[in-house]
């Protein structure tokens, strides 16, 4: 097959793009769970 | 949570398999040869990407209409889904052009065009960081949104409009344009699939919304007390 290593860097290339952007979705949404959490947990502390 | 984590594994599944069609379904074009199967990664990212923008454009709409913050959340969702499938077709394409055209890229109307809809895109979000009110900054870039939303049929008419460097379309083209018939069913497959997988992004990419909405929402109930 001719033109396989640009097929492959192609597909490899944009499917890393979007691993990392759904990587980024996971982890910001962590971080913003932990927090809720985090606030949750002082609110009832002030109780 | 279990019904996302399906959803993924259905859109993980349907883009391998559409992959898999890609390379072994779809027969070989003639004057191309094996790299013209980037088109199906590429043209089928570019449509949901597309797909994803009007959806944009429609939440955007209905937050000028109706002010409520979930179409906000929706239409930064759609934005981010989308300028992330089209940084996909950027890179994609010049890699498919190289060995097909001899240039990495050239500054024709679909090309810029298509790079024009990703800094507005990219421009859409950055405004958002820029302003700290949550109903100024939705109000504002949902109006951005609308503006920036004027791209996506200049980019669909681009190469019926002007015949530059790309190709003329293949779907949709008018007469003497086509594809094979399987080529057709493998490109209508990757479509499907990458649209599946854009709307499972913006599933999670909701959530992550909703979760930054619930954390001001605390924090201005913790400063009340």
């Amino acid at each position: 097959m001719k033109n396989l290593n640009s097929i492959f860097a192609a597909y490899m290339i944009g499917w890393g793009v979007f691993f990392l952007f759904f990587v980024s979705i996971v982890k910001r949404t962590r971080d913003l769970q932990s927090e809720v959490e985090r606030l949750k947990k002082n609110m009832l502390r002030e109780k | 949570m279990l019904r996302r984590i399906l959803f993924g594994a259905v859109a993980i599944g349907l883009v391998a398999c559409a992959a898999y069609a890609a390379f072994y379904v779809a027969p070989e074009e003639r004057t191309m040869g094996a790299i013209q199967r980037i088109f199906y990664f590429h043209a089928a990212t570019a449509w949901a990407g597309e797909t994803t923008f009007f959806v944009c454009f429609v939440a955007n709409l209905l937050y000028i209409w109706k002010r409520k913050p979930h179409y906000d959340w929706l239409g930064v969702t759609c934005a981010e889904v989308g300028a992330a499938c089209i940084t996909v077709v950027l890179i994609t394409g010049p890699i498919w052009a190289k060995p097909v055209w001899g240039i990495w890229w050239t500054w024709d109307a679909r090309l810029t065009s298509t790079f024009v809809l990703w800094i507005l895109y990219i421009c859409y979000l950055l405004l958002r960081t820029l302003v700290d009110e949550p109903e100024r900054r939705a109000l504002l870039s949902a109006l951005f949104g609308v503006f920036a939303f004027i791209d996506v049929p200049i980019v669909f008419g681009a190469i019926r409009w002007w015949r530059t460097q790309h190709p003329a379309p293949v779907i949709m083209g008018g007469p003497g344009s086509g594809l094979d018939p399987l080529m057709k069913k493998v490109f209508f497959f990757n479509v499907l699939a990458m649209h599946v997988f854009a709307a499972f992004l913006i599933v999670q990419r909701y959530f992550l919304e909703k979760a930054k909405h619930d954390v001001a929402l605390l924090q201005r109930e913790a400063e009340v007390r």
